[in-house]
């Protein structure tokens, strides 16, 4: 493998405390300990952010079964260009992954693409039906990091007990959407003035909180370890401030159309706005916001929901929930809690790797010597128009098409090797290359 | 083009004299999607063109040949025989060809899509879409992707722009103006487009708005609008010089909120006793299609009070109005004999 030099660049890294501006080696796909003798590579990233390859433990991959929508292959292709050099993938496939077999066809697809790590995160329940406990010893044989029925909730209360029970046997993370279903039938965005005004069915915050309290309690009499997925209400970010505060253990994601959208985006029935959780409040909005900078919510994630275009271009009722957003994470959160002055870089990264790698138990969100050379060099004011026809994804469906964002992964290395690149930084020395 | 909203003087906007520079047209839209989008004046300007259409049915040749030649679809994703037969009847009155779309006889039923139903529509020459669909929002995204001209005729519990502004036709005719009045709408508004187009509308003109029905149906969130939102009718009858009664879907109570039709008329359907209770010149209206002894009592119905056939005569008035409008036609409606 050559020996890449990362020269010059603001070299960011969380989980050391460390933001300084240093020369990075890279030697045998690993993070080297100073030096080495000669680079084969030089990247010059003068002017330029290095950190730990960004990780995004809450993506919809879609295989099997919905490669029409996305592939593991194209998925993880979206991940590099976004700077994400590791996704956990939802189960919520077709088969779902809720077997050893599955979980091993996921982890063999994402080393066949070779683009970001691919991780499995396996089903809480058997078909995700929500009736019986998966597999779930076979699901970590399989390679899974995580449990989840994303897509729906764990909606019997003492199916999740036992759950957040079981895992500790693997000390991993049960992964909860939560939404009680009994209150959100035939909703489609956030239930409020908007909903009543545009007369769609609402979901009110309230099928979140309730279900965010339920579990915080289910995980303080279980000891488990209880992951709030796209949190998106002021209330449960609330009842997540306080279980935290109780030394029960819980944590939270926040993806950025729930900090950077409102409701009130519905008036136009663009179906780019549904998504599941719905866009909610302002007051919800800046809710998330606070829980990000207070640490209430310690990680960032996109919930990445590819859909091809002629399932999003329905009636809104009819077309299906979520946007894709791996390849808007970074900018929009430069440009929403960066640029704004809610988070540091080192705050921001801390989110998007070592406390993402921390909650899926990976090797993964760090710059320490002898770490696997996942590397994200991001370009902090680069300003420039988000264009779906450019995506890697195979879908398009973003709220964000048109919107002038900042910030972008400039260059992305996994395990040492340069898979994804804007060019004009990266020069080969020993073999005399021009620059790519 | 006068701003009077005054039935004795409405007349659709003319050109100015020889000297002047015309006013620039009141009505530009290529689509009626809502009455929320639109302004006062357009507002005054579709209610204007209705009162000049209005005098046709009174003709022994009811016909003017203002869209001969253009092609009108009703397409109808949602059963409805009063809203299609007036659209139906008053492109014919225009001289318009017609053609009436159902979709349970369509392709949808073999998975074409609405949007692709719509542009094999278009294909074959239509002018004007009237689109009645279950869905809020739909006819605005089939408006993104034909270039035939879209008039909504029931979205979801979103809008019926017609309808509000038959209403709105009905009370100005009645009353001489709509600014000043309270004007109740009852019944379930929550899940009525006939309420949001009659809000859009009579705040727009200037009406005091109260909502009254169970909280169930009547939701607290409304009042950001700058309407009044009431639980009991016999508190807001003595203020409203109008009630418009809405139609009681069943299905509403199956789903729970309510709890039986019984009790929903003992509160509040409205009776010869609650009128009583009202101005004496109370203006009652109802979208229909009514449900007699659930809504009203057939004596309110058919009584002095009750202006439902009215609205069924000026609903005509104002798609001619609607259907004229978005042709493009800018210049007066054919004068009336």
């Amino acid at each position: 493998m050559p020996t890449i030099q990362i020269t010059g660049g603001r070299i960011i890294d969380p989980s050391q405390e460390l933001d300084q501006i240093a020369d990075l080696w890279i030697v045998d796909g690993r993070i080297a300990d100073g030096p080495a003798a000669a680079a084969d590579v030089v990247v010059d990233a003068r002017g330029l952010i290095v950190a730990p390859g960004l990780i995004d433990v809450h993506v919809h991959l879609r295989e099997p079964g919905q490669e029409d929508d996305e592939t593991i292959a194209t998925g993880a292709a979206s991940a590099l260009a976004g700077g994400v050099t590791s996704v956990a993938c939802m189960p919520n496939t077709l088969p779902p992954i809720d077997t050893q077999a599955t979980a091993e066809f996921v982890v063999l697809q994402g080393r066949r693409a070779r683009q970001a790590n691919v991780y499995p995160v396996g089903c809480v329940s058997k078909g995700r039906k929500g009736e019986e406990l998966a597999g779930l010893g076979q699901l970590v044989a399989g390679g899974a990091v995580a449990f989840t029925d994303d897509g729906s909730p764990v909606s019997n209360a003492g199916l999740m007990r036992r759950a957040l029970e079981y895992s500790k046997m693997f000390d991993l993370v049960i992964m909860q959407h939560c939404q009680v279903m009994e209150l959100t039938v035939g909703g489609v965005m956030n239930e409020g003035f908007e909903s009543m005004r545009l007369g769609l069915g609402g979901m009110p915050a309230a099928a979140e909180d309730i279900m965010v309290a339920r579990d915080i309690r289910l995980a303080e009499i279980t000891g488990g370890r209880l992951h709030i997925q796209h949190i998106s209400t002021a209330r449960a970010v609330e009842l997540v401030r306080e279980g935290k505060r109780r030394g029960i253990r819980v944590t939270a994601e926040a993806c950025p159309h729930h900090f950077s959208l409102t409701d009130d985006r519905l008036r136009t029935f663009d179906s780019n706005f549904k998504m599941n959780p719905p866009l909610r409040t302002a007051e919800d909005v800046a809710a998330v916001i606070e829980g990000l900078k207070d640490g209430a919510i310690e990680i960032l994630c996109t919930d990445h929901a590819p859909h091809a275009r002629e399932k999003k271009m329905r009636e809104l009722d009819q077309a299906p929930f979520g946007i894709v957003g791996l390849e808007t994470l970074l900018p929009i959160t430069v440009t929403h809690l960066i640029e704004p002055g809610h988070l540091s870089w080192i705050e921001a990264l801390r989110k998007l790797t070592i406390n993402a790698a921390r909650l899926i138990n990976i090797p993964k969100g760090t710059l320490k010597p002898g770490a696997d050379a996942d590397v994200t060099i991001i370009d902090p004011t680069t300003t420039w128009t988000v264009d779906p026809a450019q995506f890697r994804s195979k879908s398009r469906n973003t709220p964000y098409a048109g919107w002038e964002v900042r910030g972008r992964a400039h260059t992305v290395l996994v395990d040492g090797e340069i898979r994804h690149t804007l060019g004009g930084i990266v020069r080969e020395v020993r073999s005399g290359g021009s620059p790519a | 083009m006068s701003t009077a909203p005054s039935a004795a003087d409405s007349r659709p906007p003319a050109a100015g004299g020889p000297d002047s520079e015309p006013a620039p047209p009141v009505w530009t839209r290529k689509h009626l999607l809502g009455l929320e989008d639109l302004s006062r004046e357009e507002i005054l300007a579709v209610l204007d063109t209705a009162e000049s259409f209005s005098e046709i049915s009174n003709r022994s040749r009811k016909k003017v040949p203002a869209l001969q030649g253009r092609i009108v679809f009703n397409l109808f994703f949602e059963n409805s025989t009063r809203t299609r037969t007036s659209f139906s009847l008053a492109a014919k009155r225009l001289s318009a060809d017609v053609q009436d779309f159902s979709a349970q006889v369509s392709s949808l039923s073999k998975g074409e899509t609405f949007i692709d139903t719509a542009k094999n529509i278009e294909a074959m020459g239509c002018d004007l879409m009237v689109v009645r669909h279950p869905t809020p929002g739909a006819p605005h995204l089939l408006s993104q992707h034909v270039s035939s001209s879209i008039i909504n005729a029931g979205d979801g519990a979103h809008e019926h722009p017609t309808q509000g502004l038959l209403d709105l036709m009905t009370i100005r005719r009645a009353k001489g103006n709509v600014e000043g009045l309270t004007v109740a709408l009852l019944g379930d508004i929550a899940h009525s487009r006939v309420a949001r187009s009659n809000i859009w509308g009579l705040l727009k003109l200037g009406a005091k708005v109260i909502l009254c029905g169970p909280p169930t149906l009547v939701p607290k969130a409304m009042e950001r609008l700058g309407c009044e939102v009431a639980y009991r009718l016999e508190d807001v009858l003595p203020r409203c010089d109008v009630i418009n009664v809405l139609r009681i879907q069943f299905e509403r109570q199956q789903g729970g909120l309510f709890p039986s039709v019984g009790e929903y008329s003992q509160f509040y359907m409205m009776t010869q006793e609650r009128v009583r209770k009202a101005k004496p010149d109370l203006l009652i209206l109802a979208p229909g299609p009514i449900n007699r002894g659930v809504e009203l009592t057939p004596e309110v119905a058919d009584g002095k009070h009750s202006a439902i056939l009215n609205q069924v005569s000026n609903g005509l008035a104002v798609r001619m109005a609607v259907l004229y409008l978005l042709s493009g036609k800018m210049d007066a409606a054919p004068p009336v004999d």
